[in-house]
């Protein structure tokens, strides 16, 4: 840590380390020092000029974002001189602002509002005529409002540090200066929506928000985004069971404020109008009819108890998007009261043997956090960017704040290649070939990350980890998977050779191919998965019951369907694919819905199991996780608000699984699978694009 | 070819301007070319400095920065590559002596340049010039290209095994640009904003590497300092003002010009003197002494020798040498406009006061000069350009906001005579147009 300098903000005594900015000093001692275009964690402008002070014994105001504290340094911030600089550059500002507050998205939260309210320049000296610019839209979810921007450039840094895009820019010069997209009149970029964000004021707005509602007619929902497993934190802006937008500009989850067009847009699938909100039983003439909730879980729990009484065999289909407790329920009915271990899901990467090889060495999993903290980072087999754009982000900002090394490893470029010291091209599953001239880089690092995608699986996962291991340094790991509770969904036992923690099952079942392989499956229970996409059932005519959002595929054929809440509809908890367990907290209902676990719940009531399932409630299945798998035993505080990281196997894991069933679906930033399908802002981004 | 000299002025810079085939090769070696670099690469670094110091030459860009000291903030032990850059951006109205400088004599920059290298060890120079100088890119690339083939530049400059390469790089119409940190961005190939400062260019200019950067006029003026020793230089000029300086007289005088004279000669004898005195027998009015951002001063305050520091004692700039004479007849209120219309067009719009100062500025003194002002409007003049001034980023808003307060303040007679619909007093047929 540098070294600490003594100073004086407005009177005040105050210590910093060396080279800490004047603005950010103020700020951590609670001394507002008002600014527009600084912005923590990026590049500094001293554009705005709004944070002029006085220092003693220098002759002109200083900005304070770009002034370090020095020691004995006297700083004033609030003097008859500089309220009135502040007053003079908001009275600029507002010259060719368009004084649209009442209609503006922005009014209520706009920081030129605040800045006005506070320092003043409320009444007009501008007699002029203002610069009008036609409102742009730049993609289905960017438009800007030239005359709102006050040319902060926090967008421009956003698009180009922050995601390392580089969409924005700066056209003309003087007061018809205008932020321009990459291309003439689109943008051609990430679409995350950053640049939406970080505008203090309504100039860049949201296709999807614009013009709907008021920041205070809201209620704001913390919330987990459902899609890849990165795990982001979204706040849902919330009117009249209503989800209008998603941000997080409270920088209160694991993600600070980032967020990419799925976090921030793609939760629309709920209220598509093919959601599923009531029962659907397929009657005698072969056709599926609605029904009542308690008409088709006794069509379900009577079949069940049939197929269960005859010892018939199931199979159960679980997903990578229900919650650690929906999964733990499932697997404990399935086991416990069903009496199967046919039992599965879509495995996207190899997180069991990673924490297999893992036992008895020095390595361990990486956090999030520790993306932007670690010093070197080999990524193997993915396009990080694309795939897991928060792990690219925070890769991204550690490369920017702390020169972090970055190695490539892929089959294609990817963005993290402008970064990296070293970008290798090699085929997928011929990665291992580029590890040995790497080896002398990498054990000279202090630290080092490896995040690698499915392409390495198995035994692979194995030696990369004795590669690690013989570096000599601390390594931590990152196995890639794909959707929001993949890592979840594993660690919960949704397989049929482990149970929850990774312990062996006993007497492995039928995986998801043998299942459908099979040609003497009895019932076939799918939940919030779509295995018949591209496959079709062995068996002729199973008992085929699906709790989907969505009539999929799958659900076309099943003979009883249970509409299911979504991950935004329902409390409980998702682990991340870095092992970070967080909270689900609901923000809508949707009429004629259930959360699945308590459709499983009341599948089992129907059938008897009551008292051995224990009630459906979120809290109480995830004590009963707390007990029963290693490393979930996490004090509630801590995942009401962060996230903590679990390492759910200590020693190694009971059985081998095969590496064949491990695949991606390499979803990209505007795919998620059947959630993506519903969703409109994707499938519009999709279309735009196609359409360029 | 350029006006006819006066017999008052000392060429030293300009002597040679008036040879044939002034801009050859051939007519500088004949008279004293590149005989101060030979010198020089015999001087030990230190000892090119202290002598460009001892010369009291100050940057002739504007802002009169001793230049050895400059060139003394060089880390020259760093690792990094230096380089030497050339503010051929010369933009400021009113100024025109950087275009002849490399038009008439361009060997003498080039020397100048290589001399400059040689003080701080660089091996590479580019002279940025104005991208509406596309003429003189030409020029000079031809100028570089023979003292390249007498081995002048490249890799063993004048056999001495010490390297030096020179090239131009074109600006693309940019006021802003002829700002140091700006052109550094420019030529860096990105928009041509500002940057913060420090770090300053000596310690991280051009790639972030220690860089030289000078006015055309300046590294001009150094084969003389060289060759003739710092004394001859300082002797010219006044105290802590050496040499002489290219003024440019523009506006309304007889013989309007650009005139090499010492620094410190006397303002008034430069108008009736040197430049045949005002046009037409009229009354002197006002002079803008530096070029357009500098305030502008009164007839009777023009008794003023012209250094940087007697002309900053008068409340005003030397500034660039652009010294624009008015007659009696001029509209103080238009000439206001004038200087903020180019500034508002120029201003590259980095940060908020000096962006949305300059047009408003330019919005309101349009509609106060065609009759609409009021008397709120002239305080308002002078109320938004205090708000701009000392609060910019770069100089560019103070060089808007310093002239149009000094027109105020000077002048507000004249601003009072255009209120409440009266005509301009000084145009025949004044516009009366509503918003």
């Amino acid at each position: 840590m540098a070294d600490l300098v003594k100073f004086t903000i407005d009177g005040i005594e105050l210590e910093a380390p060396a080279g800490t900015l004047v603005i950010e000093a103020a700020k951590k001692n609670g001394i507002e020092i008002p600014s527009f275009c600084y912005y923590e964690g990026y590049s500094l402008q001293a554009a705005c000029r709004m944070c002029l002070v006085e220092v003693e014994r220098m002759p002109k105001m200083q900005v304070a974002c770009t002034l370090p504290v020095g020691p004995g340094m006297v700083v004033r911030t609030n003097t008859p001189q500089i309220q009135a600089a502040r007053k003079g550059t908001l009275e600029f500002l507002l010259g060719n602002h368009p004084l649209d507050c009442p209609v503006c998205d922005k009014g209520g939260e706009c920081e030129l509002q605040d800045m006005v309210f506070r320092y003043g320049a409320g009444e007009s000296r501008f007699t002029e005529t203002k610069i009008h610019v036609d409102e742009q839209q730049w993609s289905p979810v960017v438009f800007y409002d030239a005359p709102r921007c006050i040319l902060c450039f926090r967008c421009v840094r956003a698009c180009d540090e922050g995601m390392g895009v580089g969409a924005l820019g700066v056209i003309n010069r003087g007061a018809v200066s205008l932020i321009a997209p990459n291309m003439q009149d689109h943008l051609n970029c990430d679409e995350c929506g950053q640049c939406i964000d970080i505008c203090p004021v309504g100039a860049l707005t949201s296709g999807t928000y614009r013009y709907q509602t008021r920041p205070w007619e809201m209620e704001h929902v913390g919330t987990i985004c459902t899609h890849c497993s990165d795990g982001c934190k979204t706040t849902l802006g919330v009117r009249h069971e209503q989800i209008m937008r998603g941000n997080n500009r409270d920088r209160s989850g694991i993600n600070g404020e980032f967020l990419c067009v799925k976090g921030r847009y793609a939760f629309d699938f709920y209220d598509h109008a093919e959601r599923l909100q009531t029962p659907m039983v397929r009657n005698v003439a072969g056709k599926l009819e609605p029904a009542s909730w308690s008409k088709a879980l006794e069509v379900v729990a009577k079949k069940f108890g049939e197929i269960k009484a005859r010892g018939g065999r199931f199979g159960i289909v679980g997903s990578n998007h229900t919650t650690n407790e929906e999964n733990f329920y499932l697997q404990k009915f399935a086991r416990e009261c069903l009496g199967t271990n046919n039992i599965d899901h879509r495995r996207t990467g190899d997180v069991t043997t990673l924490v297999d090889a893992l036992s008895g060495t020095s390595g361990t999993l990486a956090t999030t956090a520790d993306l932007y903290e670690k010093k070197a980072f080999l990524i193997i087999g993915a396009d990080l960017s694309i795939e897991h754009p928060f792990l690219a982000f925070q890769i991204r900002a550690n490369y920017r704040h702390h020169q972090a090394h970055v190695y490539t490893v892929t089959a294609d470029e990817v963005r993290e290649e402008k970064t990296a010291v070293r970008a290798i091209r090699k085929p997928r599953f011929q990665e291992f070939d580029a590890l040995p001239e790497l080896r002398d880089a990498l054990a000279a690092e202090p630290n080092l990350v490896i995040l690698f995608g499915d392409s390495v699986k198995g035994e692979d996962v194995r030696k990369l980890v004795a590669f690690g291991e013989s570096l000599g340094i601390p390594v931590s790991y990152c196995a890639l998977v794909d959707y929001s509770n993949s890592r979840g969904a594993i660690d919960m036992g949704l397989t049929p050779e482990l149970l929850p923690g990774y312990h062996a099952s006993g007497t492995p079942g039928l995986n998801v191919g043998e299942m459908l392989a099979a040609t003497d499956l009895d019932a076939f229970w799918v939940i919030g998965e779509n295995p018949l996409e591209n496959a079709k059932l062995s068996t002729k005519r199973p008992f085929v019951v699906v709790q989907d959002m969505f009539l999929t595929e799958t659900a076309q054929k099943a003979d009883v369907v249970l509409p299911s809440a979504s991950a935004y509809e329902k409390n409980g908890t998702v682990t991340n694919g870095c092992g970070e367990v967080q909270k689900l907290k609901r923000a809508v209902s949707m009429l004629g819905t259930k959360p699945d676990l308590e459709i499983i719940g009341l599948i089992a009531k129907e059938m008897g199991f009551a008292p051995r399932m224990g009630p459906w409630l979120p809290d109480t299945v995830f004590n009963e996780i707390r007990k029963a798998v290693k490393g979930y035993d996490i004090p509630l505080p801590a995942i009401t608000l962060g996230a903590q990281q679990t390492m759910p196997v200590n020693g190694r894991v009971g059985v081998q699984t095969n590496p064949d069933l491990v695949a991606s679906a390499h979803e990209n930033l505007f795919t998620s699978g059947t959630l993506g399908r519903y969703s409109k802002i994707l499938n519009s981004v999709i279309e735009k694009r196609a359409n360029q | 070819m350029y006006n006819s000299p006066s017999p008052l002025e000392v060429q030293v810079l300009t002597r040679r301007f008036r040879l044939p085939n002034s801009h050859s090769i051939e007519t500088y070696l004949q008279n004293d070319g590149y005989k101060a670099v030979e010198k020089a690469l015999g001087m030990s670094q230190e000892d090119i400095i202290n002598e460009v110091k001892a010369s009291g030459l100050r940057g002739r860009g504007g802002a009169g920065f001793p230049t050895g000291m400059k060139w003394g903030f060089v880390p020259r032990t760093s690792p990094k590559p230096k380089y030497i850059m050339v503010n051929g951006d010369e933009s400021e109205p009113g100024t025109c002596k950087d275009r002849l400088l490399m038009q008439y004599d361009p060997h003498q920059l080039i020397e100048g340049i290589i001399i400059a290298g040689q003080a701080v060890g660089a091996e590479q120079g580019y002279i940025y010039i104005r991208g509406e100088f596309r003429y003189l890119i030409e020029h000079m690339d031809r100028a570089i290209a023979e003292a390249y083939q007498r081995g002048f530049l490249g890799a063993n400059i004048f056999g001495s095994g010490k390297t030096f390469h020179l090239a131009t790089h074109s600006g693309a119409g940019a006021y802003e640009c002829g700002e140091e940190s700006a052109l550094l961005e420019s030529f860096e190939g990105k928009r041509g904003n500002p940057r913060i400062r420090p770090p300053f260019p000596a310690v991280a200019g051009a790639y972030q590497c220690p860089t030289i950067l000078n006015n055309v006029e300046t590294y001009c003026a150094v084969p003389s300092i060289i060759l003739n020793g710092a004394a001859h230089f300082a002797g010219l000029g006044s105290p802590k003002n050496g040499g002489t300086r290219l003024f440019c007289l523009s506006g309304h005088v007889n013989k309007p010009g650009v005139y090499e004279l010492p620094m410190g000669f006397n303002l008034m004898r430069m108008i009736n003197e040197v430049g045949g005195g005002v046009r037409g027998g009229k009354k002197l009015k006002a002079v803008i002494p530096g070029g357009s951002s500098c305030p502008v001063l009164k007839a009777d305050e023009c008794d003023l020798a012209m250094d940087f520091d007697s002309v900053a004692a008068a409340k005003s700039m030397l500034g660039s040498g652009g010294v624009v004479v008015m007659d009696e007849d001029t509209c103080m209120v238009k000439a206001a406009l004038r200087i903020m219309r180019f500034y508002a067009h120029e201003s590259c719009g980095w940060c908020i006061p000096c962006r949305e100062g300059t047009t408003w500025l330019r919005k309101l003194l349009q509609r106060f000069h065609d009759g609409m002002g009021t008397k709120s409007d002239i305080v308002l003049i002078g109320d938004l350009s205090k708000n701009m001034l000392g609060r910019t980023f770069c100089p560019l808003g103070d060089a808007a906001a310093m002239p149009t307060i000094a027109f105020v303040e000077k002048f507000r007679d004249e601003f009072e005579a255009h209120l409440d619909g009266k005509p301009c007093p000084y145009e025949k047929s004044s516009k009366l147009v509503a918003a």
